[in-house]
């Protein structure tokens, strides 16, 4: 193994890798990822990245998961042009429509892969963290589906923002565990997780739900999340004159519908933009540092503590963001940019109306920096831009209702 | 303290028959928490472990992360603590757990420095595993600071070969698969740990998580050199009690592995017709 140095200015160490490829045994996007998590965890990590190479290229496993994909979660979920909205805006808005993909999110795609890939690994149960609950759905519903026992870790703050997330999970017979320490939101929900899986890697697996943790999860979930992407660059052919739209646009808070999103387009033209909360803006207020067993963008204070973030998104409400991304930002493919919880809000409602689509309020921010930018020079009249809507806003709609 | 490392003082004693004892105390906790560093000398300690705390202590239990929580809550700054420590001017070796954020945050040459002035003279990270360690290996060799690395009943043998060989000070063995916290009894895991790490090296092998008695101490230290006591100790502090009453509870787990452990080791070292190990 290479000798991985420590800190700023470490990029010489690293091979050149193709933009959104491997990251090679060390998991480095750059100077970003690695593995930092307690010894007791390193043995864990490297079997399950041995066992996901040898799935990823194994074709029976890419044609159980495409054909759980198609005929159990609905894919290829469909890209919509948005008509009304594109006319009041002056660009050609296409949303690719993860909302309706099984279970309300994108968030199925990645945990229908690792849970296909933990009972190819002989794990009889899964663990899960989670924000705004989508993720722990999908874990709940890919546990019912393979058999398999889930527990679930949920900020106690999160549970009483997201209480119908909560019941759908243990609607789905999975195991749901409040936490109180912190800020009781998902990164406390993820200390958490991280703690039991320590004690219960034997028989567990850890299902991270975005582009975050130790390596291989950043690159692990970025594949399982890069059928969006894939699909959406095929869709966008068919229905776009120039075939690649002029922007893509994704909500990032770990990071997960971005990375599958750009993964479909870093390789063309497109301008990438990735949308975070401004309350948790881990790309642009953020520094270099570690949390939860990864190198990248996190919100701390001028000690390393770490910084809570604030969100009226549950799911973006995270004070980091893949190591992938922080990469993509360095080398300038990719911006990121934040937007208001009033924006999201007013976003929720502007495609509610327009389109007779209710997103979630995490989609609502990529969505929202589109109504800013669009007729200025971020976004000319004329430009073709693609949203990823990464999910829908049923579950949102009683927290919604309770605003002023 | 004096300028001999962290890993030739230990092993001094080691070798000498002596169960090695290393209590800890989270930085900050109270007004007063470098009393418990003091009364912990005082009592017999061969070493002290000091928390800088963190935020989110991915390898805590409730215990230390209530520890943390409070230390932070009181406003105490990684600085701040190790000026303090540098005015103590206590006689034991003093070992830092802090995690990779806080080192990072500082960098890994300028933290391990600010060490080496406060008269810290081992480090532990325990988020840091060996093979992310490369840089800071250096840093702290640089600072004369000894890093430590933990070793796990998960530890493959090659992993543990090299644990054994690139750790400094000595060999933080992690009893069971889990978090730290006190626990009931010593599991099965903890002898192994030791053992095979006891095949691969003679640098001193502490074994560390989960030992709340003087009888947990006594057993750990039939197979290692020694014990670190954190979650028990830190338990008593939360709880409210005095340096003095938590000084107690050291020096009676010294006298358990005195009378004990070292009794022992002297009548096998009889038995056996040599002298040392």
């Amino acid at each position: 193994m290479s000798l991985v140095l420590w800190g700023p200015g470490d990029d010489l160490a690293h091979r050149h890798r193709s933009i959104m490829d491997d990251p090679g045994a060390a998991g480095r996007f750059g100077r970003f990822g690695g593995r930092f998590v307690p010894e007791s965890l390193v043995p864990a990590c490297e079997e399950l990245e041995e066992a996901f190479r040898d799935a990823w290229g194994d074709p029976t496993f890419r044609a159980t998961l495409n054909q759980t994909l198609e005929l159990y979660a609905g894919r290829p979920t469909p890209v919509t042009p948005a008509l009304r909205l594109s006319a009041e805006l002056g660009v050609t808005l296409l949303l690719k429509r993860e909302d309706l993909a099984h279970t309300g999110s994108h968030k199925i795609n990645n945990v229908l892969g690792q849970a296909l890939l933990a009972r190819r690994m002989g794990k009889t149960r899964l663990l899960a963290e989670t924000g705004a609950g989508q993720h722990g759905v999908a874990t709940a519903t890919a546990g019912a589906l393979l058999g398999l026992d889930v527990t679930v870790f949920m900020g106690e703050r999160d549970m009483e923002r997201q209480a119908l997330n909560v019941f759908r999970m243990r609607l789905l017979g999975a195991e749901v565990i409040g936490v109180s320490s912190g800020s009781r939101t998902l990164k406390d929900a993820c200390n958490e997780a991280l703690r039991h899986w320590v004690a219960s890697a034997d028989d567990a697996h850890y299902c991270i739900g975005s582009v975050m943790g130790p390596h291989p999860y950043p690159w692990l979930v970025r594949e399982f999340q890069r059928v969006i992407g894939e699909e959406a660059r095929g869709q966008c052919a068919s229905l776009l004159p120039c075939g690649t739209p002029d922007v893509v646009v994704a909500c990032v808070g770990g990071g997960s519908n971005a990375a599958g999103t750009f993964a479909g387009f870093v390789d063309t033209p497109a301008r990438l933009v990735g949308v975070e909360p401004a309350g948790g803006a881990a790309m642009t207020a953020g520094e270099p540092g570690v949390l939860h067993g990864f190198y990248s963008h996190v919100l701390q204070d001028e000690n390393g503590q770490i910084r809570e973030a604030h969100s009226v998104s549950a799911g973006l409400d995270y004070p980091g963001i893949g190591p992938e991304h922080a990469h993509l930002a360095d080398l300038g493919r990719a911006s990121y940019l934040s937007v208001t919880d009033d924006e999201a809000i007013a976003a929720v409602a502007r495609l509610a109306r327009a389109e007779g689509i209710l997103p979630a309020l995490e989609s609502a921010h990529a969505l929202a920096w589109v109504l800013r930018a669009a007729g200025t020079p971020e976004l000319p009249p004329g430009s073709t831009v693609l949203v990823t809507l990464s999910g829908r806003g049923d579950k949102d709609a009683d927290q919604l209702a309770r605003l002023p | 303290m004096t300028e001999e490392s962290l890993e030739t003082y230990l092993r001094a004693r080691r070798d000498a028959g002596r169960a090695l004892l290393v209590p800890y105390v989270t930085g900050g906790l109270t007004d007063d928490w470098l009393a418990y560093v003091r009364a912990y000398a005082d009592a017999g300690a061969d070493a002290v472990e000091i928390g800088l705390p963190f935020s989110d202590p991915m390898l805590d239990g409730g215990t230390i992360q209530e520890a943390s929580d409070r230390a932070l809550r009181r406003g105490v700054t990684p600085d701040r603590l190790l000026d303090e420590i540098a005015s103590a001017a206590v006689e034991v070796p003093l070992v830092v757990m802090t995690y990779s954020n806080i080192v990072f945050r500082a960098g890994a040459k300028a933290f391990c420095a600010r060490l080496a002035e406060a008269g810290v003279s081992g480090l532990v990270v325990p988020d840091v595993p060996h093979d992310e360690a490369g840089s800071l290996s250096v840093a702290a060799t640089a600072a004369g600071i000894d890093l430590v690395l933990l070793a796990a009943p998960s530890t493959p043998p090659a992993r543990l070969r090299s644990i054994a060989e690139e750790s400094r000070g000595f060999i933080y063995g992690v009893t069971v698969m889990g978090t730290t916290g006190e626990r009931a009894s010593m599991p099965d895991s903890a002898r192994s740990v030791a053992a095979r790490l006891r095949e691969l090296t003679t640098r001193p092998v502490l074994l560390g998580f989960g030992i709340s008695t003087p009888e947990h101490a006594v057993e750990a230290c039939r197979h290692a050199d020694g014990v670190v006591v954190a979650s028990a100790l830190m338990r008593r502090v939360l709880d409210g009690a005095t340096p003095a009453e938590v000084g107690s509870d050291v020096a009676a787990i010294r006298r358990a592995l005195d009378t004990q452990v070292t009794a022992s080791a002297d009548a096998l070292r009889q038995a056996l017709g040599n002298e040392g190990r």
